[in-house]
């Protein structure tokens, strides 16, 4: 039994991640079979695309329980982009484009997914600095720089904002400062692109490695 | 704060790189894997494949390109060349391209960007403009630019601005903005040009043609606007490493991402 499943949320990113974990020595299986999502010992849940298309995805595919489970027991889970905004219940972006339909995400962690206001310029695609909001070792290795934080590969039109601070892992400025990861005990999501991040993506992942490792333990 | 990028474009054919003279410690020059790695750990912010193969028959060697650099190079990778279907963008999506470049097939049908953003998302869709100045007489001595296809050699009627617009609208992500006028004469880019199509999207420009000198870049990013810079021949050429790049941008006040090793 493969103990890291990358769900198969069918989006263009999904063999960066494959190529990105298996380069530091995770050994990921990508599924969309909830009996090896259950099976699994921790989840990377990534997306990209519409809230909307990917919520109705989830539905369709019948991962929603499988999904939640690992996340109510404690199973290491990382949600990446997309997959970090699905954490949430509802966003503006559902509201937005589709008007009848309002598929809702996973109601992980409360609080909404919004889009970025007028004047700046969207997407958020770029480098950016993510300010860890406190030391954790998702981050280890990655809070010491200039003014504490490393740069992140975003892109995307939507942010998340938690109801609660305590969910509140790190910050990014972009016109003003946003939710860029969150955190809920092993439930993770980060807004930028680890597995496009280069040598500091690489260790965020490396860092996701090691937890799994030391819950297993 | 969002760091201006700087992105090495890499022009291959039949699965080789075609331009540079600097690349003295790789093995192979030629190999678009080795050069797209040297420059990741340079600390490039991105890599451009521009595929310029002829022939039809060869264009599946960018593909193998592509899967065989995501295996090593994890920064955001875009293609670009020759790429006139929905299919074939799945294909490069799925070989690990973060970014599919449109341009000559998006001129012939718009609706390819729609279809793209559709599909994959604003992200992955690169509207390419090659722009050349028109003759001021005609515009009654304001500036505008037209809309050149087949890799700058098609005048295609169309004003790069409006262009740039309806590229917007129908789903593209960021404009790679290219002054034929200024490329390959290392005498700095067109801000005019730059500036006019950065205030007409509200999506970010890359800035591409004329880098001759540092202070160059950081006229695209000040004074054009732009968010980003393409930069070929002072970088194959060896002129300028990444590192003295963003050494000299951040001296200027520019947010750069600091390269690591």
């Amino acid at each position: 039994m493969s103990s890291l499943v990358i769900i198969d949320s069918e989006c263009a990113n999904l063999s960066s991640i494959y190529k990105a974990a298996r380069f530091v020595n995770l050994d990921p299986v990508i599924s969309d079979n909830p009996k090896i999502i259950s099976a699994a010992g921790a989840v990377i849940f990534p997306g990209v695309g519409s809230f909307a298309h990917a919520a109705s995805l989830i539905n369709r595919k019948k991962l929603t329980s499988s999904l939640l489970e690992a996340i109510a027991a404690g199973k290491p889970f990382l949600g990446i982009c997309l997959g970090m905004q699905l954490l949430f219940s509802r966003s503006e972006e559902t509201i937005l484009s589709s008007g009848i339909e309002t598929p809702e995400g996973l109601k992980a962690i409360s609080g909404e997914v919004k889009r970025f206001p007028e004047g700046l310029p969207i997407p958020h695609v770029g480098w950016n600095k993510v300010e860890p909001a406190f030391g954790h070792p998702l981050f280890k290795g990655l809070d010491s720089g200039a003014n504490g934080g490393s740069y992140f590969y975003f892109t995307h039109s939507y942010y998340v904002q938690p109801e609660k601070n305590e969910n509140i892992l790190g910050r990014t400025e972009y016109g003003f400062p946003f939710t860029s990861a969150v955190i809920k005990e092993n439930l993770f999501g980060v807004q930028f692109h680890p597995e496009k991040s280069g040598p500091v993506g690489l260790r965020l992942l490396s860092n996701f490695g090691k937890i799994i490792a030391d819950i297993k333990d | 704060m969002l760091a201006k990028r700087i992105i090495p474009c890499l022009d291959v054919r039949d699965g080789r790189v075609v331009k540079g003279t600097r690349f003295i410690n790789l093995r192979d020059a030629g190999d678009p894997v080795e050069r797209a790695d040297f420059y990741n750990r340079e600390g490039a912010d991105e890599i451009v494949f521009l595929d310029i193969t002829a022939s039809v028959e060869k264009r599946r060697a960018i593909v193998d390109v592509v899967e065989k650099t995501a295996e090593v190079v994890f920064i955001p990778l875009t293609v670009g060349g020759g790429i006139d279907s929905v299919d074939f963008m799945q294909e490069l999506l799925n070989s690990g391209a973060d970014k599919i470049s449109l341009n000559t097939a998006a001129l012939k049908d718009p609706g390819l960007i729609q279809a793209g953003a559709e599909r994959f998302g604003s992200q992955c869709i690169v509207a390419a403009i090659d722009a050349r100045r028109a003759e001021q007489a005609s515009t009654g001595g304001s500036h505008s630019w037209e809309v050149y296809s087949h890799g700058g050699r098609t005048p295609t009627g169309r004003d790069v601005v409006e262009w740039a617009k309806e590229a917007e609208k129908l789903g593209a992500g960021e404009i790679l903005l290219t002054s034929m006028d200024a490329d390959g004469t290392l005498d700095g880019y067109d801000t005019t040009l730059l500036a006019a199509v950065s205030d007409a999207v509200g999506i970010p420009v890359i800035a591409s043609g004329g880098a001759g000198t540092l202070e160059h870049l950081y006229e695209a990013l000040t004074e054009g606007k732009a968010h980003a810079v393409l930069a070929a021949s002072i970088l194959h050429y060896g002129t300028y490493s990444i590192a003295e790049i963003k050494e000299y941008l951040s001296q200027k006040g520019l947010p750069v991402r600091p390269v690591q090793n």
